[in-house]
């Protein structure tokens, strides 16, 4: 790993010259919603002072709907057209391992030339960021990267410490050497450790992970779920906005007076009441209490007993997005024994006012 | 057992490859017959699969699902699929015509585990379109009938007129190296000379049992299972001899889509054949 230094002011000139013959793809303050990624034609919009995007950066690599064929008389045409060289600036480190979670998972054993293909082409040029009261990838582990980027941007008052993370990355550096300082000070050292301690004690709510697999077991038959159930408006919004949901369906829309088709692939959600359902409309998972507890048992049971680590990154979209509170922070608190009344009370009294 | 790769578009493992309608015929009033061949005569030879695999087929227009396969793999070149009118796909294929294309990819998931099989008895329980897969599993058996002990077959269908593959199976019944046991739960034709009675009326039948040297394939609607199984264990067959093979919805077959995802388990690429204890040890399997 090597590092150098970028003082603040050569940010942009250095975004500038590296996205002349790349698209450029950055946080932007979304009016009266959020930050959203999107592609940066005005630098001056870029606004890395962020918690978290509405949508995490999966939308970049596998589109909510994109073509993966256009067919005609049986022959099928492979359709790649979502995958552009780009460069995505100011990824926090909960996306990243989000998309380590999603290289992983695209590659096992079959790859998935949709998703490698895109991933192949962008530039990953992570950033630092501050928690917020929903920030909990301190308990996940997530808030830190040791790899999944090109460049990594740490952001010290004044000037940015910068790590290269890949060959690519080091390009990137040398297309305007002359931007960065191959010399840290001690004095940068030292307000990086301040940094850090800093930013670990700022984190305000923790779960304790490890024990999830084992809560999840005991409480698999618990009336919790039927609970959560109830309140659950099975709308799908937490697996659209959570950085390791991979799931999706796939039609085929067959032209109008033509014989020809293309084959579209979106988003899908195992909280929707279709999703389990197979011919003859047998459905494995009528129930919403069923579906959330695919979704929560996948997320904090299933995916540590495989991997040793949760597939939740702690990027805490689930709790800015959820309707009704139903959300790892308070699914997991809820298994850990807090009162599930107690949070079916709150929610009453906070939705309801 | 582990997963191949799909060797007939390495590249893409979603991209359909062109096969042809060979024959097509109605086995009952709503299950059809449908023998295939992948249009590319190096890519059909090349298409190698073990029994209780399955593969995915599309139509043009109408989409894509996932179908077992009923042929064998001891007789090459030609695949066979019975399918069930029930969905958009499965009207567009009942559409179809002999010599008409189709998409094929495949084949994906386990299948049973041959190698574990081979030197053992059989015993083959099927209920209705159950029939799809362990067919392959019986052809297989018989086209390689020295490399197995006893080999029994239960068959079970609603009436004479919705057993799959009757005549087939009513054939084979003249083969002294097999068992071969047919039953229907009512006779709406009073001319059915074999048993009636749902399939856990023919255990009776079947006797001197090894069940420490039997595998037990089981395939069937889910109201099936949980008799069967019962008997299984009541003949102490142990729980990881008595194989099953699930249906789940899929939209990959590849590991990608997520819909036929049981805790980490992923009915393609896991299963879809399980044994009686994943299903104990793993819920929401049956």
């Amino acid at each position: 790993m090597r590092v150098v230094k970028l003082s603040k002011e050569n940010l942009i000139p250095f975004l500038e010259v590296i996205s002349e013959k790349t698209d450029l793809w950055a946080p932007v303050r979304k009016p009266n919603s959020g930050h959203v990624f999107k592609e940066i034609d005005d630098f001056a919009l870029i606004d890395v002072d962020y918690t978290r995007t509405i949508l995490p950066p999966k939308k970049i690599f596998l589109p909510p709907s994109f073509n993966m064929f256009k067919a005609s008389n049986n022959n099928y045409v492979e359709d790649f057209s979502h995958v552009s060289p780009k460069i995505l600036f100011g990824v926090h480190p909960c996306d990243i391992h989000g998309l380590l979670i999603m290289d992983r998972f695209y590659s096992y054993i079959f790859d998935d030339p949709y998703y490698s293909k895109a991933r192949d082409n962008t530039l990953i040029l992570g950033h630092s960021c501050w928690p917020d009261e929903n920030c909990l990838c301190k308990s996940t582990n997530t808030h830190i990267v040791e790899e999944g980027y090109d460049l990594f941007f740490t952001d010290l008052e004044d000037s940015y410490l910068v790590w290269i993370g890949s060959s690519k990355g080091d390009d990137l550096i040398r297309v305007k050497a002359g931007l960065f300082d191959e010399n840290i000070a001690d004095k940068d050292i030292q307000s990086f450790i301040q940094w850090r301690e800093e930013r670990d004690k700022a984190f305000q709510t923790e779960i304790n992970f490890s024990a999830m697999p084992d809560l999840v077991e005991l409480k698999y038959n618990d009336t919790l779920w039927e609970k959560l159930g109830n309140a659950c408006l099975a709308c799908g919004s937490c697996t659209n906005v959570c950085p390791t949901c991979n799931c999706y369906n796939v039609v085929d829309k067959p032209a109008l007076g033509e014989d020809s088709s293309q084959i579209v692939r979106c988003w899908d959600a195992c909280t929707l009441e279709n999703y389990s359902e197979v011919a003859g409309g047998e459905n494995f998972r009528k129930k919403r209490s069923d579906r959330l507890k695919l979704w929560y048992t996948h997320k904090l049971q299933a995916y540590i007993s495989k991997y040793g680590k949760p597939s939740c990154v702690g990027c805490g979209r689930c709790i800015a997005t959820c309707p009704v509170d139903i959300n790892v922070k308070t699914v997991a608190h809820t298994l850990d024994g807090e009162n599930v009344d107690s949070f079916w009370i709150r929610f009453h009294k906070e939705v309801r006012k | 057992m582990s997963v191949e790769k799909n060797e007939l578009n390495p590249k893409n493992p979603f991209l359909p490859e062109p096969a042809r309608i060979v024959r097509m015929y109605p086995l009952t009033d709503d299950v059809k017959f449908f023998q295939v061949r992948i249009a590319d005569m190096e890519k059909a030879l090349a298409f190698k699969y073990r029994i209780g695999q399955f593969a995915m087929l599309s139509v043009l227009g109408a989409g894509e699902a996932p179908f077992s396969i009923s042929s064998t793999p001891s007789r090459p070149g030609l695949l066979e699929f019975c399918i069930r009118k029930t969905g958009t796909v499965t009207e567009a294929l009942f559409r179809l015509k002999e010599n008409d294309l189709i998409g094929i990819r495949g084949p994906y998931g386990n299948g049973f585990p041959v190698v574990q099989i081979m030197g053992k008895d059989v015993l083959i329980v099927m209920g209705g379109l159950g029939a799809a897969p362990l067919r392959s599993v019986l052809l297989y058996c018989l086209d390689n009938r020295d490399q197995f002990g006893r080999v029994i077959l239960l068959h079970g269908a609603k009436k004479p007129s919705e057993m799959i593959f009757r005549e087939e199976f009513l054939d084979l019944k003249q083969r002294e190296d097999l068992e071969c046991y047919l039953t229907v739960d009512e006779d709406d034709t009073k001319k059915w000379k074999e048993n009636v009675g749902v399939v856990t009326t023919l255990f009776p039948k079947i006797n001197d049992i090894y069940p420490g040297n039997t595998f037990s394939l089981v395939c069937g609607p889910p109201v099936m299972y949980k008799f069967v199984l019962k008997e299984l264990v009541k003949l102490n067959i142990p729980k990881d001899q008595i194989l099953m093979t699930l249906e789940r919805r899929m939209k990959c077959g590849v590991g990608k889509c997520g819909h036929c995802a049981i805790d980490y388990i992923y009915t393609c690429l896991d299963g879809p054949v399980f044994t009686y204890w994943d299903v104990i040890h793993m819920r929401e399997l049956i």
